[in-house]
């Protein structure tokens, strides 16, 4: 296996103009969706910059690192808990909080919203250092069950710490501070600095950890702490994508941050290729499009007369097979392990023009 | 607390520590093998338990036969999710194997929720099991004692296999060195497949007690106690049947006694085992009775 030399040094100055083109090219496009699509579909780009966002970050640890972890659903509902707890005013703690009131420092505390987001990256990515030291020290296995327990702890603590986090009633009435703007400025945020990472020494050394971390030791890199640094920032950006979607729905239970939201993840970056950014991405937005449409396995429906009774679980069964079955036959995924390139675009329509050239 | 309390809660913890043991010696035992967290055999659990229920509930047939059944079904269930999805991924890297674990589970889980729905069944529970005698002053119920005969039978059982037969040495060889066992001329797939259908039956035999204890059926039920069996495995040493059944007990009796003294902790006792988890890796993380693997 080759660890990725740093691509094409030839076309920086044309590829940075490119990005910067198409950078712009989505603003264009958000700034007309802003004032010309329907809240529906503001609500499906919204939650397509967020998956975008959990995809890549996953990605970091399980693809780039190769660390196999189960943790989005438990570090997106401390996201969410911590920004919803900030951003609420403390008259509407008081309101919310019907059981036991709230404890004194969080009740007076209210943040911006910018504020609480940072907060949550950094409350979810001190969760992450904490929770890998026990891991990291041992062995990378015990990662995926201690995420795992992580996640049902999260939930217990949710349900039972009442004077902070109301208990299974939840928050309610969160402010909709989540458009456009904050989630694809979080996402191409995320985007930018994961790419930066991935392509610098540190992400040099995550994947030599995940091809061999022995060998990666003898050439001097930590892997302890390469794998640490790698789980802190997925915490990170888990996160703000937690303060993100609280703020989105507006109302957060113990009960909403299931096991199933880190296995759509799993499905996004299986998909898209493990260790691909690139992959995560489209794999994230094809999920998020095609999730809505594959509602339609769970409602009930006609097709060719024939009556169908939509069945619960239904794409959840369907999800776990195609898991079973991309790992089984098609390991690579959408992209592999490549990234998107200019150079690489460039030379794949060349070679498809030559092709279709060919073809006539 | 009193004597009689103490006792009685003495007896609840080795009771719950006996089920987690049993779903502990199936992990600890694949472990061992495959370096592979199975994390579809706490779901196991729920198939056999199911597959229990309909056969007294739905074919009438006497719950002997309907749980020897399960236990046979369950096994063979073992042997197919390994043929079918981890054999393939013998050679590819571990991660693999592992997604395709939890994909796995998933599968089990939701295709429970598909073909029965959600609804929670209460398990009949056969009539030996059922029943209180008191001696004094402590509620022995049946169930206990027969989860806690079984409970050894079995170990004493899979301990003699593991150690006093060949396909045990087997067993403990491909733990150590796949590839020598392998030049030695022994079947590697054939003692796996073993291993499987081994870890899926006492998973099956612990199912059964398990939803009898707790008496709701619902597909997502095998998710916590498999969590809970693979701490145990952990506490007691991976890769160690004796120490997976030590483990179990160690946290059923936690478990119990934790919440008997500080009875409003009772919220949080699913996030015990976790902390042992983190306390165990932080402290020793081979386990109590585990030894030190070469690297």
């Amino acid at each position: 296996m080759s660890v990725e030399a740093s691509p094409y040094r030839a076309h920086v100055v044309r590829d940075r103009v490119l990005s910067a083109a198409s950078l712009g090219v989505l603003l264009l496009f958000l700034w007309y969706a802003d004032s010309h699509f329907s809240p529906y579909s503001i609500r499906i780009l919204n939650v397509t910059a967020i998956f975008i966002i959990l995809a890549v970050s996953y990605n970091l640890i399980n693809g780039v690192t190769g660390q196999f972890s189960l943790e989005p659903n438990a570090f997106l509902a401390l996201g969410a808990y911590t920004s919803a707890i900030l951003t609420l005013t403390p008259a509407e703690k008081a309101r919310t909080f019907i059981i036991e009131p709230m404890i004194w420092p969080l009740s007076d505390i209210a943040v911006s919203f910018p504020v609480s987001l940072v907060a949550a990256g950094l409350v979810t990515a001190f969760m992450a250092f904490l929770m890998a030291i026990p891991v990291f020290r041992v062995r990378g296995d015990y990662l995926a069950i201690v995420t795992l327990g992580l996640g049902e702890v999260i939930q217990v603590l949710a349900n039972n710490l009442v004077p902070v986090t109301n208990g299974s009633l939840g928050l309610k009435g969160l402010h909709p501070y989540t458009n456009l703007w904050w989630a694809w400025g979080t996402c191409i945020f995320t985007v930018i600095c994961i790419v930066r990472l991935v392509n610098s020494s540190y992400g040099r050394a995550m994947k030599a950890v995940r091809e061999d971390e022995t060998a990666a030791e003898a050439m001097g890199i930590n892997a302890f702490w390469t794998k640490t640094l790698a789980f802190t920032l997925s915490g990170f950006f888990e996160g703000l994508a937690g303060g993100l979607l609280a703020h989105l729905i507006t109302t957060i239970s113990p009960s909403l941050f299931t096991f199933f939201f880190t296995f759509n993840l799993l499905i996004i970056i299986v998909v898209g290729g493990l260790g691909s950014t690139t992959g995560s991405v489209i794999a994230a937005v094809l999920f998020s499009l095609g999730g809505e449409w594959l509602r339609a396995v769970e409602e009930p429906f006609t097709i060719f007369g024939y009556t169908y009774s939509g069945v619960p679980g239904m794409r959840m069964v369907i999800f776990s097979v195609i898991l079973i079955l991309v790992m089984l036959f098609a390991r690579q995924g959408l992209m592999g392990r490549n990234e998107f390139t200019w150079q690489g675009f460039f030379e794949w329509t060349r070679g498809l023009a030559a092709k279709i050239r060919r073809q006539e | 607390m009193n004597y009689e309390a103490l006792v009685q809660h003495l007896m609840f913890g080795v009771t719950l520590g006996c089920l987690y043991g049993l779903v502990a010696i199936g992990y600890t035992m694949v472990y061992g093998v495959l370096r592979l967290i199975n994390f579809a055999h706490g779901d196991l659990l729920m198939v056999s338990a199911y597959i229990a229920f309909f056969g007294i509930a739905m074919f009438h047939l006497p719950w002997p036969v309907s749980f020897a059944g399960s236990v046979v079904l369950t096994g063979l269930l073992g042997i197919l999710i390994d043929r079918g999805a981890y054999k393939p991924l013998r050679t590819s890297p571990r991660i693999s194997a592992l997604i395709t674990a939890i994909g796995l589970s998933f599968l089990l889980e939701n295709l429970a929720l598909v073909i029965i729905g959600g609804r929670p069944k209460s398990f009949p529970m056969p009539s030996p099991f059922d029943g209180v005698f008191v001696a004094r002053g402590i509620h022995v119920p049946y169930l206990s004692l027969w989860v806690i005969g079984i409970t050894g039978v079995l170990l004493v059982i899979v301990l003699l296999i593991v150690h006093r037969t060949r396909v045990g040495m087997a067993m403990r060889a491909l733990s150590r060195d796949v590839e020598t066992v392998r030049l030695m001329g022994v079947d590697a797939d054939r003692v796996i497949s073993f291993t499987f259908v081994l870890g899926s039956a006492l998973a099956a035999a612990g199912g059964m007690m398990w939803c009898m204890k707790y008496p709701a059926l619902e597909p997502f039920m095998g998710v916590i106690p498999g969590l809970k069996a693979f701490v145990a495995a952990v506490l007691g040493g991976i890769g160690n049947v004796a120490g997976a059944a030590l483990g179990g007990l160690l946290l059923g009796l936690a478990e119990i006694l934790i919440v008997a003294i500080k009875p409003e902790w009772s919220g949080y006792r699913d996030a015990i085992a976790f902390g042992v988890l983190i306390a165990i890796l932080l402290t020793r993380p081979t386990g109590i009775l585990g030894e030190e693997l070469p690297e």
